[in-house]
């Protein structure tokens, strides 16, 4: 069984925000009104969260792309009432928009931030431009559920039905998820945390590596890179 | 069997309100039940349009809901919990007190739990909870905790009631209420072997009810302290929250206490020295309370963690020092005093502490749900503010209303003060006083068993 994983490397991100943009793209991820956004209701699934270090004159600002850590000890799947957020057997930390209550204590208790509310029914507020670019692949969230992103879950099931249909087992590279496909510093890297030969088990391997907030035993799959020390 | 009884008469004025109505009676039912109808419309509003409507935002996505849950539920402590003590420790004063203590609590739990409900984005899909319910989720634990509550003290509220019922029965002209006494009064006739049934299911209730009370804001506090945020990830959280409980629970029933002796003209059953004696308690409570607050928060300081002191700075210092400092004003620099000195523990100064504590335990749970949320680990985001929309505030009102529109109710189709309970302490307790101080006497122990 795979082990999904992403490895984000610190020193080439340049903060350009096109893996923001092309997860909203590709996971229909709702663009909230102006009045919204201003009451911090925004969501972005994939979010470039940034740190200042220092005063002025010895000062540096550093970037981080946050999408969800996918943790192997998720904090948030152990407090649903109603199992609609669980880890799966391939290791995503999956969301069931239609089980969902809305109870919000998912995103009280991940440490990460990452989990996204809907206030209102968002896809239907949003200009019908959008609702014409929308993924079929990804269904539109109601109002009153929980979403995170999902490492483009809809990607791997096209690519299993399409690795089923020519007759194989999958391969490395069939499943990417829109973030990492778009970056153009190639700075994210996708893959099978388990298989050893693997790019991502390799790089997360490297001196550089450290994951987010390990100290709280969450043990994510996002790794990060940096010759710095480690981001928070 | 009601006409020749002459003690009847002496207890007239717990009958009264039941069989007399006045003209305020209406018009407090009428204001209350237009506030309770502004709540309803405003859940309607939220139902129709979603969680949007309230002022909730990322990251502070548990607001005002949860902090009235959490406070109606600490409320409920007042209750069947304090009666069950003074019951089970024998203390007379008990007597008037018990029954307006058991309503508060049966009727702030249902309102609490409500606020859950309240706060649920997809109210709609509560069957959920039913099918697919994962018992390690701390929500499950409140919610078997709060309903276990519920339904013992209900009937920890009933039992000892049967006897009045039966009273009521036997006065009231025919028609749906006294069909309704018929019912519940069971067949009361008050032979001796339903005296000696009765007192031991009350005095089962009464041992029952002490753990699961403490139980039920233990698992509310747990909610918090089992997920790893700054400041809510507490071992006291369990403890803290039930002293919290017990605290604002006797402060609204020292409030409700003068409100009925005022309204219902109970001067004789509700005396200075209830006051003066719950006071003390609530003083008690007072010194506990801020024992466990000066504990949680200079454990956090001297620990000197990054992400515990941005939250602890937001509350002592920062946007929430306002509310911080209120907090410690209202559930300690005001009410300590005031019942400290025998001078000030009247039933004004007790009400004014009573009343500071309310409003500073509500504060408290604000203080311990906000911070938190809007100052998340990932810096970027510990920005966050929240300010209630008027879909909250109508909601809150709402629930303020019903809790006492449903009191009202209450005290219109019962005694508020237990009859046959304040009867047989005429009765009765001089003559178990004497048995006892008897007792006493030294050597009287010994002997028997030194002659056998």
């Amino acid at each position: 069984m795979p082990r999904w994983g992403m490895v984000i490397d610190l020193d080439k991100c340049t903060a350009c925000q096109a893996c923001v943009v092309a997860c909203q793209v590709e996971n229909n991820v709702p663009v909230v009104e102006e009045k919204e956004y201003r009451r911090r209701r925004a969501m972005s699934w994939m979010k470039i969260v940034s740190e200042t270090e220092g005063s002025y004159p010895d000062v540096s600002q550093r970037f981080m792309p946050r999408p969800c850590m996918m943790c192997d000890n998720p904090p948030c799947t152990r407090v649903c009432p109603v199992h609609a957020t669980y880890l799966n057997p391939e290791g995503l930390v999956a969301q069931i928009y239609p089980r969902c209550i809305g109870c919000r204590f998912c995103i009280a208790a991940c440490p990460y931030t990452v989990k996204y509310f809907n206030w209102y029914d968002y896809h239907d507020r949003g200009p019908d431009e959008l609702r014409k670019a929308d993924n079929p692949d990804v269904s539109a969230r109601p109002k009153g559920v929980v979403e995170k992103c999902t490492f483009c879950h809809h990607r791997l099931m096209k690519a299993k039905d399409k690795a089923a249909v020519e007759n194989r087992p999958l391969r490395q590279g069939d499943y990417i998820p829109a973030c990492v496909e778009t970056c153009p510093s190639r700075a994210m890297y996708f893959g099978d945390l388990s298989d050893p030969e693997s790019q991502v088990a390799q790089l997360a391997k490297s001196p550089r590596a450290f994951r987010l907030m390990e100290d709280l035993g969450t043990q994510p799959k996002v790794v990060y890179l940096s010759e710095r020390k480690p981001y928070g | 069997m009601a006409e020749t009884d002459w003690r009847k008469e002496e207890d007239a004025i717990l009958l009264r309100p039941i069989f007399a109505t006045g003209r305020t009676y209406y018009l407090v039912v009428a204001v209350l039940g237009a506030l309770v109808l502004w709540g309803l419309v405003s859940y309607i509003v939220q139902y129709e349009n979603g969680l949007g409507v309230t002022g909730m935002n990322f990251p502070v996505s548990w607001s005002f809901y949860i902090i009235n849950f959490v406070f109606f539920v600490g409320i409920s402590h007042a209750g069947t919990l304090i009666s069950a003590i003074l019951r089970l420790s024998q203390a007379e004063w008990r007597r008037p007190i018990t029954r307006i203590a058991e309503v508060i609590t049966v009727l702030v739990l249902g309102i609490g739990g409500m606020n859950i409900l309240i706060d649920l984005g997809r109210p709609d899909r509560l069957m959920n909870l039913f099918l697919y319910g994962r018992y390690q989720s701390p929500l499950l634990w409140d919610a078997t905790s709060i309903t276990a509550y519920f339904t013992a003290s209900s009937v920890y509220l009933y039992i000892p009631m049967i006897p009045d019922i039966a009273v009521l029965r036997d006065r009231s002209p025919p028609g749906w209420r006294s069909f309704l006494y018929r019912v519940l009064a069971m067949g009361w006739a008050g032979t001796e072997r339903q005296h000696k049934v009765l007192n031991r299911a009350v005095a089962i209730m009464a041992v029952l009810v002490v753990p699961i009370a403490v139980s039920v804001h233990t698992v509310v506090s747990f909610v918090f302290s089992m997920t790893v945020q700054p400041m809510w990830h507490s071992t006291i959280f369990g403890p803290y929250f039930v002293v919290g409980a017990i605290f604002s629970g006797i402060a609204a029933l020292l409030v409700i206490m003068a409100v009925l002796r005022k309204v219902f003209h109970l001067e004789d059953y509700l005396q200075p020295i209830h006051f003066s004696y719950l006071g003390l308690l609530l003083l008690v409570m007072v010194l506990l309370w801020f024992y466990f607050t000066f504990a949680e928060y200079l454990t956090t300081y001297y620990g000197n963690e990054p992400n515990e002191m941005r939250v602890f700075f937001a509350k002592l210092s920062g946007k929430y020092a306002p509310a911080f400092w209120a907090m410690v004003a209202c559930n300690f620099a005001i009410p300590l005093p005031i019942l400290a000195f025998r001078r000030t523990r009247t039933i004004l100064g007790t009400v004014i502490a009573s009343i500071s504590i309310i409003i500073g335990m509500w504060l408290e749970r604000f203080i311990i749900i906000v911070p938190t949320l809007a100052n998340p680990r990932l810096r970027q985001y510990a920005q966050g503010s929240y300010a209630p929309s008027i879909v909250e505030i109508g909601i809150m009102v709402g629930c303020f209303a019903l809790f006492s529109l449903l009191y009202v109710l209450f005290s219109k189709l019962f005694p508020i003060v237990s009859i046959s309970e304040v009867r047989e302490g005429r009765e009765k307790t001089v003559e178990i006083v004497k048995e006892r101080l008897d007792r006493y006497k030294p050597g009287l122990g010994k002997l028997p068993r030194a002659t056998t």
